[in-house]
C-alpha cells in the first residue's frame, strides 16, 4: 500500500466515524442539559438531531464535510433571528472542548479542534 | 409540478403535496393511518423515479433497494415524474383465529398466516382490513408460538379496534404487511441491564421482548414498567406477576397516575422508573406506546446516561383524519 504525505485529521484521528458516535452521546447529552442552549437543540426527532451533531463534530474535527461558509450562514440564520450570541457560541465551544476531553484525545488535538470551530464563529452568528 | 403515474393513468401533484394525498385526493386508494411517516401502512414501490430521502427513512435495506417508500412522506421535486405501484407483494393473508378481552379496554387478536411469517417479538405490522383499512399494531407473540398474537385498544368510535370489538368473526381473512421496526431483542450482551417502559398497549411489544430475552437466556436485569391512567387500564398482571416468580431477574412494576394501590405504585412513569433505575447507564432500554410519553422519556433517559445506540422507542401514532376525493362532498 502506498502512503500518502499527508497531516492526517483529527477526525481519522481519533477513530473515524465510529467514534463520532460515542462523541455524539456525550456531546449531545452536555448541549442539551445546558439550560443557556438547550432550547436551540429542542427538536422532537432526537434521531433527526443526533445527525446534525454528527455533522457539527465531523466537520470540526475536520473530517468528511461539504458545509461551506455559505451553508453555515443560512443554517445558523434562523438561529440568530431567534437571539443566537456570543455567550451561546462559547458554551458550544466549551462543551466541544470538555466533550474531547472526556475521551481522552490529547491537549493539541483538542487545540486544532477549537481553532477549527472558532474559525466558524463569524458565519455561524451571520457578521 | 411533480407528475406520478399509477395503472398506467397519470395523476399531477401539487406543489408540497405528498404521492399519499395527491393520489387519495384524486380517488386511488392506498392503504394508509399516521400519514405522518411512522406505521409503514402506506408502502409503495417505485418503478422509476427519483425518491427522496426522507421517504426511505426507517426503511429495512431489503426494501429500499426493492425501491419502496412511504407515500405520506414523499414530496416529489417540481418537475419530475414518478411511476409507482402498491404494496401487494409484501402483504401475507392472515386467518382470524381468536378474539378475547384482556380487560375492559384492550382485545387480544391472534392470527394465523398461510405463509410463514418471519418476525422478531416486538416489532410491529400493518394489519389490513379486505376494504383497504389499514392500522399499525405491535406483535406480543414469539415466532415459535405460531400465532401472530396483537393486543388492540378499543378507541371510541375506532374504525379498526371497533371493527374488531363488534363486528370481526373468527375465520375472517385480513393481511399483514411487514414486519417493521427497531424495537426488538439483541443476543449477544446476556448481562446487559434492560429496562422496558410503556403505557396502554405499548405493553403488547414489551411482553414479547421480556420473553424473548427470558427465553434467549438473558441474566442481566429486566425491568418492565407498565403506566396506565387507573388501574383498569392495567392488563395481563397475572402472567407478568407469574413470570416474575419463574425468573428472579425480571422484575414487573405496574403504576398508574390515580388509584394505586399495596400492588400497584402511584405517580407518573418517569418517577417510578427513576425510583427504581436511578443510573441506568449502561442499560439497553424500549419505549412503547403514546408518544408523548415515548419522546418525553427518551430524552429524560438519555440526559441520565444511556447511549443513543441502545434507546428504542415506537411511538404509537394515532391515524390521521382522511382527506376525501374531490367532488365526493
Ligand atoms: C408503530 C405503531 C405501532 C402501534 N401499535 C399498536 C398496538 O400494539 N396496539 C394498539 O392498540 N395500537 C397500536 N398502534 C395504534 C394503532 O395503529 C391505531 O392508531 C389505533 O388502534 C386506533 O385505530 P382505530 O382504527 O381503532 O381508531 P381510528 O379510527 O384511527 O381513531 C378514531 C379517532 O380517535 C383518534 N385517536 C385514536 N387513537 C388516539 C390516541 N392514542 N390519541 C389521540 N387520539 C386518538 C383518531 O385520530 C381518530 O380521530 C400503533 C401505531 C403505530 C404507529
Ligand atoms: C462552533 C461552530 C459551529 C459549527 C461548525 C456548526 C456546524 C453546524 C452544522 C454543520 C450544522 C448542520 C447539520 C445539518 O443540517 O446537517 C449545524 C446545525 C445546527 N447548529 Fe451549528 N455549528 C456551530 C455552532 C452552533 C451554535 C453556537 C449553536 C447554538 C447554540 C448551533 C446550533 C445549531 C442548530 C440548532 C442546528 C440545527 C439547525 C436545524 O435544525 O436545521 N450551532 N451546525
Ligand atoms: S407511514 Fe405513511 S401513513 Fe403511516
Amino acid at each position: 500500500m502506498s502512503t500518502v504525505a499527508h497531516e492526517k485529521s483529527v477526525y481519522e484521528q481519533i477513530g473515524g466515524e465510529p467514534a463520532m458516535a460515542a462523541a455524539v452521546d456525550v456531546f449531545y447529552r452536555k448541549v442539551l442539559s445546558d439550560d443557556r442552549i438547550s432550547h436551540f437543540f429542542e427538536d422532537v426527532d432526537m434521531e433527526r438531531q443526533a445527525a446534525k451533531q454528527k455533522a457539527f463534530l465531523t466537520m470540526v474535527t475536520g473530517g468528511p464535510s461539504n458545509y461551506s461558509g455559505k451553508d453555515m450562514r443560512a443554517g445558523h440564520a434562523p438561529l440568530v433571528t431567534r437571539g443566537l450570541n456570543e455567550t451561546h457560541f462559547d458554551a458550544v465551544v466549551e462543551h466541544l472542548r470538555a466533550t474531547l476531553e472526556e475521551l481522552n484525545v490529547p491537549a493539541p488535538l483538542v487545540a486544532r479542534v477549537l481553532a477549527i470551530a472558532g474559525g466558524a464563529r463569524a458565519d455561524v452568528l451571520n457578521r | 409540478m411533480a407528475r406520478v403515474k399509477h395503472e398506467s393513468r397519470w395523476y399531477p401533484l401539487e406543489s408540497e403535496e405528498s404521492v399519499l394525498d395527491g393520489l387519495l385526493r384524486q380517488g386511488v386508494a392506498v392503504p394508509n393511518a399516521c400519514r405522518a411517516g411512522a406505521c409503514q401502512s402506506c408502502l409503495m414501490r417505485a418503478l422509476s423515479g427519483e425518491i427522496p430521502e426522507a421517504a426511505r427513512v426507517g426503511l429495512k435495506d431489503t426494501l429500499r433497494t426493492q425501491g419502496y417508500f412511504l407515500a405520506c412522506v414523499c414530496k416529489p421535486i417540481v418537475g419530475t415524474e414518478l411511476e409507482v405501484a402498491g404494496a401487494d407483494a409484501l402483504r401475507v393473508p392472515a386467518r382470524l383465529e381468536s378474539l378475547t378481552l384482556l380487560s375492559e379496554s384492550v382485545l387480544r387478536v391472534c392470527l394465523s398466516t398461510a405463509a410463514p411469517f418471519d418476525y422478531r417479538a416486538g416489532q410491529y405490522v400493518s394489519l389490513l382490513r379486505e376494504d383497504g383499512l389499514a392500522r399499525s399494531y405491535s406483535l406480543a407473540s414469539l415466532p415459535r408460538e405460531g400465532l401472530l398474537e396483537l393486543h388492540v385498544r378499543l378507541v371510541p368510535g375506532g374504525a379498526m379496534s371497533g371493527w374488531l370489538a363488534s363486528e370481526a368473526r373468527i375465520g375472517d381473512t385480513l393481511a399483514v404487511q411487514g414486519p417493521a421496526g427497531n424495537c426488538f431483542y439483541v443476543s449477544g450482551r446476556p448481562e446487559q441491564p434492560l429496562l422496558l417502559a410503556g403505557t396502554g398497549t405499548g405493553l403488547a411489544p414489551l411482553y414479547g421482548i421480556a420473553r424473548d430475552a427470558l427465553e434467549s437466556g438473558h441474566t442481566g436485569p429486566i425491568w418492565l414498567f407498565h403506566g396506565a391512567r387507573t388501574p383498569e387500564g392495567l392488563y395481563l398482571m397475572d402472567a407478568l406477576r407469574e413470570l416474575a416468580a419463574r425468573h428472579s431477574g425480571f422484575h414487573y412494576r405496574p403504576g398508574v397516575l390515580t388509584g394505586g394501590s399495596r400492588d400497584v405504585a402511584e405517580g407518573a412513569l418517569d418517577v417510578l422508573i427513576r425510583a427504581e433505575c436511578p443510573k441506568p447507564v449502561g442499560f439497553r432500554a424500549w419505549l412503547c406506546g403514546d408518544s408523548g410519553m415515548v419522546l418525553s422519556l427518551r430524552k429524560k433517559l438519555f440526559l441520565s446516561g444511556l447511549s443513543l445506540k441502545d434507546l428504542h422507542a415506537d411511538a404509537f401514532l394515532p391515524s390521521a383524519p382522511r382527506v376525501e376525493p374531490v367532488g365526493a362532498r
